[in-house]
C-alpha cells in the first residue's frame, strides 16, 4: 500500500493537522509516513495544502505532482488540484462555498458535506475530523480506531478533553460521504 | 525499538541534541529552522538535562559562542538557514582553525542574498569547499530523511570529537519543515566538569600545577609554524576522507544509468528511479551522505560499469562538479536541477536523464 493524498483548503480549516492526524493513525497501524505542508509567504495569503503519504515501504519522494486522492476544502484548492488527481482515483470534497464542482470523469468523486454538519454538531471545530472519516470510509487504510489513537497523540495535553466529540465526529463523517460519480474508463 | 514520534525536520535536530547530552545551543531564529530552538524553548532543556539554550543577538554572536564554549570541551552547536550562515563564517573558520569540535545545522533556503524561504541546496561549495578563508574544510553530512535529521546529530557530534573539526548537517527547508516518523534514543548523560577534563586534554578548563596551559586560537605569525599547521590539517582531512566515506546505493547493482543526488533532491531521485524500473530502464541512484568526504572513490568505479550520469541538484549545478572529478572523464556527466526555491519533480528529473544520458550518448 502506498497512499499518495493532497490536502487542500483555507488556513483554520485544520488542514495541516487533518494531515498530522492521518500521519500519527498511520504511525500506530506500523505504516511509514510523510507530512509535507507548503509553508512560507502562501499560508498567510490564505489557502494552506499539505502532502500526506502513507506506505508500507520506505517513502521516496515527499514532493508530488498527482495524487492517488485529493482532499478538498475550498474553491481555490479545486481549481489548483482537481488536475492533480491521477486518473481512476479519488477526489473527495466539501461543496461548502463550491460554485464550480469537479468536472473529471476519469476520477472517484465523493462529497462529504463535513461544514454543514460541524455546525449541527456541538462544536463546529470537529470539521475536519469528519472530512477524515469520509476519507477512511472511502480509502480506509488506516483503521478508525488508529485514527482515534492518532487524534490523542497529536493533541495536546490541555486538549484531551476534545477527544470523544472528535472521535464522533470521526464516525460522523463515514455515514455522510456520498458518492457523486465513479470513474469511467476513457475509451 | 525507540519511541516513535511524528516531527519536523527541525524538532527532530533539537530533540536529539537534548538526547545527545550537549551542553548548549546558541542561535537565532531564521525561516525555514526557526522551529529548531522554537522546539528547545518549549522543551526547557535547562530543566531536562541541564543544557544551555541561548538566544543570541545575531548569528554572529552565537557562532562566536559556539567557539567559545568548545574551547572549554563543551558540546555544543548552533543552526541557521543560508543567510545566517555566511554571516557565522568568519566564527566557522576560526573553529576549524583552531580545531575545535562543534555542530552547525544549515536549513538552505534559495540565495544569493535574502533570497527565498524555500527549499535550495545552493550553499553546496559554500559547505563542502571551505565557506569562510583559508584552507579547511569541514565535515558534512547530508540527511534526506527526519529520521537522518535525527541521527545526524549524534554522528555529527561523534565526528566532530573524533577529528576535533567542526561538523556541518547540511540539510533543506523541505526536510527541516516536513513531519516523518522518528526513532527516538534514549537520553545520554552530559559530561561532567570532571569527565570533560580527562577526555578532551587539550580543552581550557582552568589551569592546573600539573599540566602546561592550554592555549585556543588560529593565529600563527610564523609562516613556517603555520605551513606545518596547514600540513597537519591536510593530514586530518586525508584520514577523513580514508575512514569517514558514507552513502547509500539505490539500486546499483545493475545499474546502466546512474543518478547522483543528495538529501530532498535523492528523495526525487528514488522515485525517478522506481518510475524508470517500471519502464525497464535499469537506473540506480548513488545518494552522498557525507559530501565531504565525497564518495568520489565509489563514483569512480561506478563510472565503469555505467554509460552515464546525471547530477539532480537544487542549484545551478554544484555538486556536479565534484562528480565529474570523481568520473574523471570516463563517462558523460551531466546536471538537471531547479533553482530559487523550486523543487525538482520526479517526473522532470527522469525525462533529463533520457534526454541526456539514456537518449544519444
Amino acid at each position: 500500500m502506498n497512499e499518495e493524498i493532497i490536502i487542500a483548503g483555507f488556513g483554520g480549516q485544520g488542514v495541516l493537522s487533518l494531515g498530522k492526524i492521518l500521519c500519527y493513525a498511520g504511525i500506530v497501524q506500523g505504516k511509514e509516513v510523510t507530512w509535507m505542508p507548503s509553508y512560507g509567504p502562501e499560508m498567510r495569503g490564505g489557502t494552506a495544502n499539505v502532502t500526506v503519504i502513507i506506505s508500507d515501504e520506505r517513502i521516496s519522494s515527499p514532493i508530488l505532482s498527482k495524487f492517488d486522492t485529493a482532499i478538498i476544502l475550498n474553491q481555490q484548492s479545486m481549481d489548483k488540484f482537481e488536475k492533480d488527481v491521477k486518473p481512476g482515483g479519488h477526489l473527495i470534497y466539501d461543496g461548502n462555498g463550491i460554485t464550480r464542482h469537479p468536472e473529471r470523469t476519469d476520477i472517484n468523486i465523493y462529497r462529504v458535506d463535513a461544514a454543514a454538519e460541524a455546525a449541527r454538531m456541538e462544536t463546529n471545530k470537529t470539521f475536519n475530523m469528519i472530512v477524515l472519516g469520509g476519507f477512511l470510509k472511502v480509502k480506509p487504510i488506516v483503521e478508525l480506531q488508529n485514527a482515534v489513537e492518532g487524534l490523542k497523540k497529536s493533541l495536546p495535553e490541555r486538549y484531551q478533553h476534545l477527544v470523544p466529540v472528535n472521535e464522533k465526529a470521526i464516525y460522523r463523517g463515514t455515514k455522510i460521504i456520498k458518492k457523486i460519480s465513479k470513474a469511467r474508463a476513457e475509451a | 525499538m525507540g519511541e516513535l514520534r511524528l516531527m519536523k525536520g527541525n524538532e527532530a535536530i533539537a530533540e536529539a541534541a537534548i538526547r545527545s547530552g550537549a551542553d548548549g545551543y546558541f542561535g537565532y531564529p531564521i525561516t525555514p529552522q526557526s522551529e529548531v530552538i522554537e522546539h528547545l524553548a518549549a522543551q526547557k532543556p535547562e530543566e531536562r538535562t541541564g543544557m544551555t539554550l541561548l538566544q543570541a543577538e545575531s548569528e554572529i554572536a552565537a557562532i562566536n559562542m559556539v567557539y567559545g564554549a568548545a574551547g572549554c570541551g563543551k558540546k555544543v552547536m548552533t543552526s541557521s538557514s543560508s543567510p545566517g550562515i555566511s554571516l557565522k563564517q568568519e566564527g566557522i573558520t576560526y573553529i576549524a582553525g583552531a580545531e575545535l569540535p562543534c555542530l552547525i545545522l544549515n536549513v538552505v533556503r534559495g540565495g544569493p542574498g535574502l533570497g527565498t524561504i524555500q527549499p535550495s541546496q545552493s550553499d553546496y561549495f559554500q559547505s563542502v569547499k571551505g565557506g569562510g578563508h583559508g584552507d579547511y574544510h569541514l565535515i558534512v553530512l547530508a540527511p534526506s530523511s527526519v529520521q537522518e535529521m535525527y541521527d545526524f546529530v549524534e554522528l555529527g557530534f561523534d565526528l566532530a570529537f573524533k577529528y576535533r573539526n567542526p561538523t556541518m548537517i547540511l540539510s533543506d527547508g523541505a526536510i527541516g519543515q516536513m513531519m516523518e516518523k522518528v526513532e527516538i534514543g534514549e537520553q545520554k548523560p552530559r559530561l561532567t566538569e570532571e569527565q570533560i577534563k580527562e577526555k578532551y586534554p587539550w580543552a581550557t578548563t582552568g589551569k592546573t600545577k600539573d599540566r602546561e596551559k592550554n592555549v585556543i586560537t588560529s593565529l600563527e605569525l610564523e609562516p613556517e609554524k603555520m605551513e606545518q599547521f596547514n600540513r597537519k590539517l591536510i593530514e586530518k582531512y586525508r584520514k577523513i576522507e580514508e575512514n569517514e566515506v558514507r552513502y547509500e546505493e539505490i539500486q546499483c547493482e545493475d545499474a546502466e544509468y546512474l543518478m547522483v543526488a543528495y538529501g530532498t533532491s535523492a528523495r526525487i531521485c528514488q522515485k525517478s528511479v522506481q518510475i524508470a524500473r517500471n519502464e525497464g530502464l535499469k537506473v540506480g541512484l548513488l545518494r552522498p551522505i557525507t559530501l565531504f568526504p565525497f564518495p568520489r572513490k565509489r563514483i569512480n568505479e561506478l563510472a565503469d560499469q555505467v554509460k552515464g550520469m546525471l547530477s539532480v541538484e537544487m542549484s545551478s549545478g554544484q555538486m556536479v562538479e565534484d562528480v565529474r572529478l570523481a568520473v574523471n572523464g570516463k563517462v558523460p556527466v551531466e546536471y538537471y536541477g531547479r533553482m530559487g526555491g523550486i523543487v525538482p519533480s520526479t517526473e522532470e528529473a527522469l525525462k533529463d536523464l533520457k534526454q541526456k544520458i539514456i537518449g544519444g550518448k
